[in-house]
């Protein structure tokens, strides 16, 4: 009795794995085994292999581009709707913010002459003097585990791996996969993101820990730190990655754990900028 | 004509499988809601898994290892990740058909539990053992769930397609 059952069970196991159905080309098996094989080839760094590893994502970034037409043409119709029955809720909160924007202007101007008359006291460049290439994001695919999007240019347009990118003024993340005519960018909320930070006005300098949220945790605070909830966080330009003072976020105390809220909202890319220029001073 | 129309009717509904499965691959529109993972799913793990059982011919394991790597590039996950998870639960699949005597929606989605729960273990521990990538794993247990919650809901919908194949391929 037990020989049958295990017969069965080998029997079973046989057809499923190594039968091919009436229209069924390949096992089961057979294509575990390409998988495999495929996974295993991602470790070995070749040019011929990433040539033709960027090929082939080029080609299924644009089609997924074409794919997406439809739903990313519904979607914003939703968006349209809902934001007309909160139209007068929003103009009292723009006029607000309208406000305390002047007020923050004037200071800005002030600060600002006074920055350049320190500047050349100390012989110092420009931080915010770089040069970027304005990129349309071509496919974001939302996905609960991994934070990236697609953009529309390659390094056929000069971008490399680790270059930083910004939706306006402030940091969303950096490219971390270049193909031809496409590259991926891995926002700052993946949980494998690590970005170097300076912490203002303090001056602390730690590691922001992406969290696969709309908020990413402050690691490597100095001991007896005098965090605040609202102190602003900035590149810090650590290592030569990147520039510094590029701004990110704000500070927030979330569970006793000092997380950074974004400026931008990471779910909302658009038209994003690349730096492609080298930073300067992070050489040091 | 008519046996003709009624060819093409049947040809046609045994195609939105593969149609849904590579739509799904490739756009933007899938079921991972950024901002409600709790209502979360993986249409594309339900949907092999329930034609796989029904009728492998129509979502042919060539067919669901090319998905994967479709999946993996758009994602930016190592390509091959999705076609062995996939491709292992067409495993799970094709195993329970082979055993199953009278299907029923309930033993299939009994079994789709472990099956996905294998699945999604193999998923995660590719990522995190060979690949060091960190991915949210109470985004993954959450997913998991609502995918086997509603594995019957979706069933049954499909199962109005596997009528008409078989209504129109018999008539």
């Amino acid at each position: 009795m037990a020989t049958t059952s295990r017969d069965d069970f080998s029997i079973a196991i046989r057809s499923a794995f190594l039968k091919k159905g009436v229209k069924q080309k390949f096992s089961l098996l057979a294509l575990i085994i390409a998988s495999v094989i495929l996974l295993s080839l991602e470790s070995i760094n070749s040019k011929s292999l990433n040539f033709v590893r960027s090929a082939i994502k080029d080609v299924i970034y644009r089609t997924s581009f074409i794919a997406s037409i439809p739903g990313n043409t519904i979607s914003p119709m939703f968006t349209t709707i809902q934001s007309h029955f909160k139209i007068y809720e929003q103009y009292e909160l723009i006029k607000l913010e309208l406000q305390q924007l002047k007020n923050q202007q004037n200071q800005i101007a002030y600060l600002k002459t006074e920055n350049d008359k320190l500047k050349k006291v100390i012989d110092d460049t420009d931080i915010y003097n770089y040069e970027s290439i304005t990129s349309k994001v071509l496919v974001d695919k939302e996905s609960p585990f991994l934070k990236s999007v697609i953009l529309n240019k390659g390094f056929n347009s000069g971008l490399k791996k680790g270059m930083p990118v910004l939706k306006g003024p402030y940091f969303v993340g950096r490219i971390t996969e270049v193909n031809y005519l496409s590259s991926r960018v891995l926002l700052i909320s993946d949980l494998n993101s690590k970005i170097p930070v300076l912490i203002e006005p303090m001056g602390y300098q730690a590691i922001m820990s992406g969290t696969g949220d709309d908020l990413a945790l402050l690691d490597f605070l100095p001991k007896n730190h005098q965090l605040e909830v609202g102190n602003l966080v900035y590149t810090s330009g650590t290592g030569g990655i990147f520039f510094e003072g590029i701004p990110i976020g704000r500070v927030e105390l979330i569970e006793e754990k000092f997380h950074v809220k974004f400026f931008s909202d990471l779910s909302q890319l658009y038209l994003i900028n690349v730096i492609t220029s080298e930073p300067m001073r992070g050489k040091q | 004509m008519a046996f003709f129309k009624r060819n093409f009717i049947s040809r046609f509904f045994s195609l939105i499988p593969l149609l849904i499965l590579f739509f799904l691959a490739f756009s933007e529109t899938d079921f991972n809601f950024e901002k409600l993972s709790f209502l979360s799913f993986n249409l594309i793990y339900i949907l092999i898994f329930y034609w796989v059982l029904k009728n492998p011919d129509i979502l042919g394991y060539g067919f669901i290892f090319l998905a994967g790597i479709v999946n993996d590039v758009v994602i930016g996950l190592p390509i091959g990740v999705s076609s062995v998870t996939y491709l292992i639960l067409a495993g799970f699949a094709a195993y329970v058909r082979y055993l199953t005597v009278q299907p029923s929606l309930i033993y299939d989605w009994i079994v789709f539990v472990p099956s996905i729960a294998v699945t999604n273990s193999v998923y995660f521990y590719i990522l995190r053992i060979f690949f060091d990538i960190k991915i949210n794993y109470v985004a993954l247990v959450l997913n998991t769930g609502v995918t086997i919650l509603l594995y019957p809901v979706v069933g049954f919908l499909f199962s109005f397609v596997v009528k008409i194949i078989i209504m129109k391929k018999n008539v």
